[in-house]
């Protein structure tokens, strides 16, 4: 039951494209900052496999610049 | 809102309190930062239990279990924030093999016993040598992780009841060298300053400290300051590029040891660009020569005296001819022009000059020496005791200050003074009522000649609580095979299985941090009270307690007459009549309950912030600086030359290491490793390489190197980069891994003055595996 919690950082201009395609993946849950190019992203997955899987499939995200985990729960 | 739920709200939470860090100011939509519910989690106060900048946090606890932790907003530490350590702190209660039933070694195998029968042959053992050997042939190794209470009591127990000053804690292995910088600079120690300094200063000049990674809060401090005002500046001084110097302003990089040039070639050039503050330093500072030549303390029994010699300012300047900046370029590796900027940046009468160190300057073979420069250079300036002019000197153990330098858990300090002087006998031997006899007046064994005394035999007893020698001690392997030779008897308490427990006859297992109750103290001079907030696994007892039940065995029951209820505050009020007065008064216990801690000196019922300046120091006399640590009421500006390290890289040894920490873990990882983020952050210890070198040598990421000193050899794989880039020369492995005994290739010299050890510099050779 890994909970992590992510800093996410948009390329330029890209914040609310890629805020709409993490909300759509299954164990996203996304929080944009009103005011500056940055997300909080909640990742909430059953086992290593899923989370795995997921990271996956932010990473091919175009529009992500890069992110930073900050915290974790197992 | 379930129990997952509720773990999600806190991951987000945890984040933003990060963001907020990084970019001030930012905002999240209402309905997200609406506030974690209190709903059955009952939030108490309590300092973080990692590192010395001593984080205000609060514990979330649910069905008698710490479940969640956020940084304590009234806490003017952290402000609210955490790091990646803290906010995963109350895990590291919980791993699978946590200690719960004491341990001890019967025909070479542990068993497990009662609390009761582990006690008693403790005691029983501990009497049995001091008949056969002697008073000096028993020893106590504890930490600056001891709560307050523990060091009172080791103390009490060591010096006052059985009269041996074979009393250690590891702090002599990381901050030693700032204590003995602050008694010859100041004769009093810890910082005059706070963390506040970080709101007033315009430049930040860290001197071998990667504040990103191990003082990450303070660090996103500077930062924030940095993004609100423009004029701030981050200088990072150091020996390898980090994540520090990729978020400073400038990056100088120079040579190990010659941070000691430096030091003088900036006063040189204060000196000669006319920038002395004359007024301050002709009414307050006078000016000292030591010994030089002073070794390395290879020696066994090595023995050293510093003496102190008057001289003036012309002798000063003299001797600081030798380090004109053009002069020193080729022996520190920084070019004239950064030395003048530095300066320039000391010397500028308008900029408020802040500096931080920490393991880059006290875990040096001249540890003493290049804290007296750093004070050099602010007292030549007069850039001292006001708000952002401040030399700090920050710690890494959340009660290194607290226990080991404020109660002198050392082995010729006392609560109040050293065991040398009469009259700090005396107070002790009022204070704990005993003989003033018992307390011997001459120092015994510091930490690394403790270690030899165990493997020479004159030590043959030795009780370790709260740290894990087995992996930091240098030259790891003679003290491993010294502890483990026939009639020595070690006694661990700990929480966790550890190297050292390994070693151990007898293993305690010890209630940890919010199981017990206790104080901290940390580098701002702050007390921070914590509270019982949960109950210890097993048969697990408090450290404080394990001695005091130890000390009743062997017949001091009068010395230590507590009430289990009561035992807290009645050592705090017992320790706190050492202290009282406005030099050092401490506040009292109610208080300390009350607030996210409290600074001392303690006065009138106020924090001091500042010290030496008659402006917010109440124990200065007259009306600005008060130097009143020293009998003149000056500090001591003093001429200390660059030495070289014991050991430089030759044609056998090309390589020189250094060790020390990561983020993602806290010292020798007997706790983070056990945090499953933290652990798969960063599983295993590994050696950054140079890019250039690695690339010599064919060696490519992940490749197995081997390393090879005088003392031993170790495999890991390589890192090249990746978090940190050493020079050409140079390698770092971080000590961490027990898996990974990077100490067994390190050497044990030390500064002779402060006794504390090099990690940061050593020859090895370096291979493709």
């Amino acid at each position: 039951m890994p909970i992590k919690s992510y800093l996410v950082f948009p390329h330029a201009g890209e914040k609310s494209k890629l805020t709409e395609k993490l909300s759509e993946l299954k164990w996203c849950e996304v929080m944009p900052a009103e005011n500056k190019e940055l997300l909080v992203l909640v990742t909430d997955t059953t086992d290593e496999a899923d989370e795995e899987n997921c990271l996956k499939k932010i990473n091919a995200l175009t529009e992500l610049e890069h992110y930073t985990l900050v915290s974790g729960f197992e | 809102m379930n129990r997952r739920e509720f773990i999600k709200k806190m991951a987000a939470a945890s984040a933003m309190a990060a963001a907020a860090s990084i970019f001030p100011g930012i905002v999240f939509a209402e309905e997200q930062e609406k506030g974690i519910p209190d709903g059955e989690i009952n939030w108490k106060k309590s300092p973080c239990r990692f590192c010395g900048v001593g984080c205000g946090l609060k514990i979330g606890l649910q069905d008698g279990k710490a479940v969640a932790v956020k940084g304590d907003p009234d806490s003017s530490v952290n402000k609210g924030l955490c790091c990646v350590k803290g906010y995963h702190s109350v895990m590291a209660l919980y791993a699978r093999d946590r200690l719960t039933k004491p341990l001890i070694r019967k025909n070479g195998k542990l068993v497990e016993t009662s609390m009761d029968e582990a006690l008693d042959l403790v005691a029983s053992k501990m009497k049995e040598t001091i008949s056969k050997h002697g008073k000096d042939a028993v020893s106590m190794y504890g930490s600056g992780q001891w709560t307050i209470p523990d060091g009172y009591v080791a103390s009490k127990f060591m010096k006052g009841a059985i009269g041996t000053n074979n009393l250690e804690a590891n702090a002599r292995l990381c901050m030693a060298s700032a204590v003995t910088g602050f008694l010859t600079s100041f004769g009093m120690d810890e910082p005059m300053g706070c963390y506040e300094d970080i709101d007033h200063a315009d430049v930040f000049v860290l001197w071998g400290n990667n504040m990103a990674e191990m003082h990450p809060v303070l660090f996103s401090r500077l930062l924030d300051n940095r993004l609100n005002r423009s004029n701030v500046k981050i200088i990072d001084l150091a020996t390898r590029t980090t994540r520090t110097s990729t978020a400073s302003d400038r990056s100088i990089l120079f040579k190990p040891q010659t941070d000691l040039a430096i030091a003088n070639a900036i006063c040189y050039e204060i000196i000669n660009n006319g920038w002395v503050d004359q007024e301050f330093v002709s009414k307050h500072c006078s000016f000292k020569k030591g010994k030089t030549n002073i070794g390395y303390g290879l020696e066994e029994k090595f023995n050293f005296k510093d003496e102190a010699t008057g001289i003036d300012m012309a002798e000063y300047k003299e001797f600081l001819k030798d380090y004109k900046p053009e002069d020193i370029e080729e022996l520190t590796g920084v070019s004239a022009k950064d030395i003048k900027f530095l300066a320039s940046l000391y010397g500028n009468p308008n900029t408020k000059v802040t500096s931080f160190w920490c393991m880059g300057m006290n875990q040096h073979t001249r540890g003493t020496w290049i804290n007296n420069l750093v004070y050099n250079i602010h007292l030549l300036v007069g850039k001292i005791s006001t708000p952002g002019n401040s030399p700090f000197s920050l710690t890494g153990q959340p009660s290194a200050c607290g226990t080991v330098r404020e109660v002198g858990t050392l082995t010729h300090k006392l609560p109040h003074g050293v065991v040398m002087n009469e009259k700090d006998r005396k107070m002790a031997a009022e204070i704990w009522k005993v003989p003033i006899e018992n307390i011997q007046p001459k120092p015994t064994l510091h930490t690394v000649e403790m270690f030899r005394a165990l493997d020479r035999g004159e030590v043959r007893f030795m009780w370790i609580q709260v740290t894990n020698p087995m992996v930091t001690m240098p030259k790891l392997n003679r003290y491993r095979e010294g502890a483990l030779k026939e009639d020595r008897f070690i006694v661990v308490s700990d929480v966790y299985p550890t190297p050292t427990t390994d070693i151990a006859d007898v293993i305690l297992p010890s209630a940890m941090w919010i199981e017990r109750e206790g104080m901290y103290g940390n580098s701002e001079r702050r007390t921070q009270h914590f509270d019982q907030l949960i109950d210890a696994p097993g048969e697990a007892m408090s450290d404080t307690w394990q001695i005091i039940e130890v000390a009743r065995r062997m017949g001091y029951e009068k010395l230590f007459p507590w009430s289990y209820e009561e035992h807290i505050p009645k050592i705090w009020e017992e320790y706190s009549l050492f202290h009282k007065g406005e030099k050092h008064g401490m506040a009292p216990y109610e208080v300390l309950k009350s607030q996210p801690g409290a600074q001392w000196p303690f006065v009138n019922g106020k924090s001091t912030k500042w010290r030496f300046h008659a402006k917010y120091d109440p124990a200065c006399k007259g009306e600005s600086y008060d130097f009143y640590g020293k009998p003149d009421g000056k500090a001591w500006i003093w001429s200390r030359p660059y030495e070289p390290a014991p050991e430089e890289q030759d044609g056998e040894y090309p390589f020189l290491l250094n060790t020390g920490r990561v983020i993602e873990h806290w010292h020798t990882g007997s706790m983070t490793r056990r945090i499953p983020v933290l652990h798969q952050a960063v599983p295993k210890a590994y050696v950054e390489l140079n890019p250039d070198d690695a690339k010599a040598m064919g060696i490519k990421n992940g490749n197995t190197v081997r390393l090879i000193s005088r003392r031993g050899q170790i495999e890991l794989p390589a890192s090249v980069n990746e978090r940190g880039k050493p020079v050409r020369g140079h390698v770092f492995v971080p000590f961490f891994d027990e898996g990974k005994l990077i100490n067994e290739l390190t050497l044990d010299a030390f500064c002779p003055i402060s006794k504390q050890p090099d990690y940061k510099k050593c020859a090895i050779k370096v291979e493709k595996a």
